[in-house]
């Protein structure tokens, strides 16, 4: 590095500076540096023609963009125009930043001179000077200030740091920040991104400077990297032309199937409470809604909003594609005969494990000792109930088959119907267990509260309604001695409903937790961003987290290069920022909650859809 | 300019800190892990074997051999791609950044880059761990709301765990870097 200013540019730019060359690098020079200037260099420039650098400055961060380079020869007010033009279309500043020689074998004087001119011509502060030795391959910048500096003693010249960059990955990637605090605002993350981002951005929206290559016949020749052929693809663009009247005729036959689906019919009682209830209706909902949404002719405005109308339009095919498969695995073999012979006598097996288990639960249970009158009450109210279902079943089973062979078809609608469809099944031929769960909660509740109360009575207490609180009461002697009575009553009696709604609940939350499994499988198909992840997987440059730096070349008495490459976006977050959102809304419980719903003998929705009122 | 030096980390396992000196205001500080020991590696292969063994004679099913194969595969690649870090490297650059890159023994790369405007300063925090008094280097970040505040602490080095000596190196190189850095106003 030289040890002191140099007052005015160099006749030839590409001589070494004079003076020493080699200095030990753990100590600084005597006197402060200039300022860092860093200069971003396109990797598909490095081969170019001499020229002029034309590019964006940034004077935050004191750094060049270079997005192309203008060779010989030009007129320079065409160059003008060009770029006037280009930063009307973009709005960005695109100016010219210096100039650019790549030397074939000697230096020429002549060059130099000239290069030198062009400074007067586009001036610009500081002008960067950059230059390449094609034997050698050894690079050299120099950045000069024109105006005498403000501070006397301030050097004209600044220290200059050549970073490269692929202008093709920078320009197709979105730049990802980490995520953002809680208590920020999104906008101030964006605004404060930083200087990288700067970067992306000015290259990402001088799209119009790349339009050209070099076979047109343009009044200025420019190289950036298009230059060799504008990129294309000829399915690409058929399917961009194709995709306007298909979008158009899909969306209006959605727009149909939402009417019908809107209809006076589907309001008649009791089908809005069946609907509510069902998990396959609420799926086909969702469905209905997403490909509304891929399908409506508004074209995406950011590039999350085009991820999301990818993702979604490749999630649904994937849905259907497996629901075919699950069809066609169905339908062959007879496998519908079999299922639909096997399920009467799984129900069967399963009501007589249940009366199994209530004549067990009327006897002596566990050794414990029960209430007999209320055992036999409620055993026999039980059992009389899983007769009722017995025959029911019985009734149902000629048309089994063919009600599973139509159910069957709807797996082509998707494989999450197919399993909305399996849950609601499942539901259904465990409705017994509900109600058996439903009666044994509200007897259990009701004896909790009774016992609470009058637990209360006993100690001469009572609950204020209007202030919400325990105060004390003096009661009547009568009122005491009946509500004495009771209590003891009651408390005789809470090990035999108790022990029934262990068992009831604890069946019920077995159910509950098959069809939570089935629930999970089906959320997990909705919202997995499946385009982002093929995305990160084959294009890893689109999806960046931030960038990586290498070092290419650090002689001492040349500037330092290093290599700017993209850093891609880890899949769990691109799983994270990309998901879907699922239709059903995840339990609102906590543990502790929970717990104590079922000690109060609180009935427990464990999922709840959207829309539906507290029972 | 490189040199390299040799420490110890907190366990009493060999370090190795690599110095690249590319410019006055542009330096690399690699410190290299000690190495996975075949020692360990026999030891847990042994032992998954023997188990395997033992249950193969309770249970009579060459599944459980297949079974115990597959574990032992599958366990040692995710430990080369998912834990053992061979190195790990601080590559500070003056008005531009701070880029740390960790290596896999399965030769993964993991590159976390911090731009120069976020970074409030660099420190050797203390911290009691058990009955440990441990040191080690991190970088302070910004709050961009509020430039006086910090709002994250990012420690470096992690995995290697060198001691103070080690650290002390390379705490004063990058306080040369930084406080040129500060010195030096942006350009208007």
């Amino acid at each position: 590095m030289p040890s002191r200013p140099c007052p005015r540019p160099r006749p030839r730019c590409s001589q070494p500076r004079g003076g020493s060359t080699s200095q030990p690098a753990l100590s600084f020079p005597s006197r402060a540096p200039g300022m860092m200037l860093k200069a971003f260099f396109p990797t598909c420039c490095a081969s170019a023609d001499s020229g002029l650098l034309v590019g964006r400055w940034v004077p935050e961060q004191s750094s060049a963009v270079v997005l192309a380079v203008v060779h010989f020869p030009f007129i320079p007010i065409q160059v003008k125009r060009l770029l006037a033009q280009v930063q009307q279309a973009s709005r960005v500043g695109v100016t010219v930043l210096g100039t650019w020689c790549h030397h074939q074998q000697e230096p020429e004087e002549g060059l130099g001179h000239f290069l030198e001119g062009l400074s007067a011509i586009f001036t610009h502060e500081p002008w960067l000077q950059l230059c390449r030795e094609k034997a050698s391959r050894a690079w050299s910048c120099r950045a000069t200030h024109h105006q005498v500096p403000a501070t006397p003693g301030t050097p004209s010249e600044d220290q200059v740091m050549l970073i490269f960059y692929d202008q093709r990955k920078v320009l197709l990637s979105w730049l990802h920040p980490p995520a953002v605090l809680p208590d920020q605002q999104a906008g101030d993350a964006t605004a404060s991104a930083g200087g990288l981002a700067a970067v992306f951005d000015t290259v990402a929206q001088s799209e119009v400077l790349f339009c050209g290559d070099r076979y047109d016949e343009g009044p200025v020749r420019l190289s950036h990297w298009q230059s060799e052929g504008v990129e294309g693809s000829i399915l690409v663009e058929l399917a961009k032309w194709a995709s306007g009247p298909l979008c158009l005729l899909l969306a209006s036959l959605l727009s149909l199937v939402s009417a019908a689906g809107t209809c006076w019919l589907w309001r008649l009682w009791p089908l809005p409470f069946i609907g509510s209830k069902l998990s396959t209706c609420e799926q086909l909902r969702h469905r209905l809604e997403q490909l509304t949404l891929v399908f409506s002719t508004e074209k995406a405005q950011s590039p999350s909003e085009l991820m999301r109308k990818a993702n979604t339009l490749i999630s649904v095919l994937m849905d259907v594609i497996l629901g075919l498969l699950l069809l066609s695995w169905l339908h062959g073999n007879n496998r519908i005969g079999q299922l639909a012979d096997a399920l009467v006598p799984v129900a069967d097996r399963v009501a007589e494990e249940l009366q199994h288990l209530l004549q067990w639960l009327m006897g002596a249970p566990a050794g414990l000792k029960m209430n007999r009158a209320l055992d036999q009450v409620l055993g026999r109210f039980f059992l009389y109930h899983i007769h009722l279902w017995i025959s029911y079943i019985h009734l149902m089973s000629p048309f089994i088959e063919r009600i599973l062979w139509h159910v069957g078809l709807s797996a082509c609608l998707g494989l999450t119907v197919a399993l909305s469809i399996l849950s609601d099944i499942v539901a259904l031929l465990t409705f017994h267990i509900y109600c058996f769960y439903v009666y044994g909660a509200r007897l259990y509740c009701l004896k909790i509260y009774g016992l609470s109360s009058l637990w209360r009575l006993f100690r001469g207490k009572k609950w204020n309604v209007l202030r919400q609180r325990v105060d004390s009461c003096s009661y009547d002697l009568d009122q005491l001695f009946i509500g004495t009575l009771l209590f003891t009553i009651l408390v005789f009696l809470l090990p035999t409903t108790a022990l029934y709604y262990l068992v009831f609940t604890l069946l019920r939350l077995l159910v509950v937790t098959v069809q939570g499994l089935i629930h999970l499988l089906v959320d997990l198909i909705n919202s997995l961003p499946l385009y982002s992840l093929g995305l990160r997987l084959c294009r890893p440059y689109r999806l960046a987290a931030g960038v990586k730096f290498r070092v290419l070349e650090h002689k001492a008495g040349r500037p330092l290069c290093l290599l700017m490459q993209i850093n891609p976006l880890p899949y769990s977050r691109v799983a994270h920022t990309y998901r879907l959102p699922s239709c059903g809304c995840p339990p609102k419980h906590s543990w502790g909650s929970l717990c104590r719903k079922l000690f109060f003998g609180e009935l427990i929705y464990p999922w709840r859809q959207r829309g539906e009122k507290q029972d | 300019m490189e040199d390299e030096k040799s420490f110890t980390d907190l366990c009493g396992g060999r370090l190795a800190l690599q110095r690249r000196y590319y410019s006055p205001y542009c330096r690399e500080f690699c410190l290299s892990c000690p190495r996975l020991s075949l020692r360990s590696l026999t030891a847990v292969t042994c032992a998954v074997w023997l188990v395997a063994y033992g249950l193969f004679s309770l249970f009579e099913n060459s599944m459980i051999l297949s079974a115990a194969i597959f574990i032992t595969l599958l366990g040692l690649l995710g430990y080369l791609h998912f834990v053992k870090i061979d190195q790990e490297t601080l590559l500070i650059i003056g008005s531009l950044g701070i880029q740390m890159t960790s290596y896999y023994a399965s030769g993964k790369e993991s590159t976390t880059f911090i731009e120069m405007g976020k970074v409030k300063d660099i420190v050797i925090n203390e911290a009691i761990y058990m009955q440990k008094v441990i040191y080690y280097l991190c970088i302070l970040l910004k709050d961009p709301v509020e430039p006086h505040r910090i709002s994250q602490v990012v420690p470096v080095f992690q995995s290697a765990k060198p001691r103070l000596d080690c650290l002390i190196e390379v705490y004063r190189s990058c306080q040369e870097i930084l406080a040129h850095q500060k010195a030096t106003p942006t350009s208007p």
